[in-house]
């Protein structure tokens, strides 16, 4: 679900600290560095990285390509490969019945079960194509506010890991009591009770 | 240093508590009284979620529809439900925004904003962006000026009045 979707979701972030150095050049070598790379020799099942939001499939942060007004626009790109264990159990039993019959013993130790296992979920994952998944990002470095256009929770997770390793700088999530304490400008006094507050009962 | 996952369980009530207000604000409330600007309307949409906690268990309540039944959702609010989600429609002189907001996070999704036609070449992508940016801009300003009005009477000693409206309001 993307920025310009018709229907959109959106998650914020308050985005703690500010860069150290030039804020653009920080930015962009962080995109770069963990720029999304296609992966088809690793069979682990889901790849993610950052994407150009112009153009999800060839990531480019060259320039200020990345800059729209004052605002940072990329994109979050998760690739995840799926098999189903139906069709792992198949193949592991086929492979499992060729490794005993060239064994001549009969049977398979627990070790050699599980590589077998491995084996063949590995050459499965290899062979698959995975899906892409692209999320918008809006960051506003000015307001230290960032909004994630999705509100899947492993993709939330997602940017959060892949957005501290970029850019050294930890996302605060957004909920009622952060946008109470950070966003809202409260006084110190109002702070304090915020902090003492208990849940009210509406009936009884 | 604030200790992200504590308060969100700590004060996890917050969101429940500001959208069963909102909802009782709605709709007993002149919305010029919400609004210093007399063209802005807020209107409980199509969906409300309403949750209950007893001992352990959890008793969660959708209705859909327009005009959503709020008799049910008032039963549910008398056995001790909080609202979880609710949808809104909010408009502003000829503009329309929808979308639903949920009490755990305050996130929004579902959000529709007033139309602003179409991309016809790469050159109208920065301009949409742009424009888009300032409509989603524009609901949270609403969003959070109304939790600015929720969290200021929350803490303050108008709360105890506040809880008693609601009181009757939903014993009524």
């Amino acid at each position: 679900m993307g920025l310009l979707s018709s229907s959109v979701s959106i998650n914020r972030y308050y985005v703690e600290g500010k860069i150290k150095g030039p804020v653009l050049d920080t930015v962009k070598k962080g995109l770069e560095k963990h720029s999304f790379r296609e992966n088809d020799v690793d069979p682990s099942n889901k790849t993610t990285g950052w994407t150009s939001f112009n153009n999800h499939f060839n990531p480019d942060f060259d320039g200020s390509s990345f800059v729209i007004d004052e605002l940072f626009i990329f994109s979050l790109r998760i690739d995840k490969k799926s098999v189903s264990p139906k069709i792992i159990r198949k193949y592991f039993c086929i492979e499992s019945d060729k490794r005993i019959r060239e064994s001549g013993r009969g049977y398979l130790t627990a070790n050699e079960k599980k590589a077998v296992k491995e084996q063949v979920t590995d050459s499965l994952f290899l062979r698959v194509p995975a899906v892409p998944n692209i999320y918008d990002v809006v960051w506003n470095y000015e307001k230290a506010m960032l909004w994630f256009f999705s509100n899947n929770r492993s993709a939330n997770e997602d940017l959060e890991i892949l957005f501290s390793a970029s850019f050294h700088q930890p996302l605060i999530k957004i909920f009622p009591y952060t946008v109470a304490d950070i966003l809202l400008g409260l006084s110190d006094k109002e702070r304090d009770l915020l902090s003492l507050l208990s849940p009210s009962k509406f009936t009884g | 240093m604030l200790d992200v996952s504590l308060t969100y369980y700590r004060y996890g009530f917050l969101g429940g508590e500001f959208l069963t207000w909102l909802w009782f604000y709605i709709v007993n409330n002149d919305q010029n009284e919400l609004f210093d600007n007399k063209k802005v309307f807020l209107e409980i949409g199509n969906k409300i979620v309403l949750e209950r906690k007893a001992n352990d268990a959890v008793e969660k309540v959708t209705i859909n529809g327009k005009d959503a039944g709020l008799e049910e959702g008032i039963i549910s609010l008398k056995k001790g439900a909080v609202v979880k989600e609710l949808n809104l429609l909010y408009r502003k002189e000829d503009k329309e925004w929808s979308f639903t907001i949920t009490g755990e996070s305050l996130g929004i999704s579902n959000l529709k904003v007033p139309d602003i036609g179409f991309i016809e070449s790469k050159k109208d992508v920065a301009g949409f962006v742009v424009e888009k940016v300032f409509l989603y801009d524009s609901l949270y300003q609403l969003t959070d000026g109304l939790y600015k009005k929720f969290i200021k009477l929350r803490v303050s000693n108008g709360w105890v009045t506040v809880v008693s409206d609601m009181n009757k309001w939903i014993n009524s």
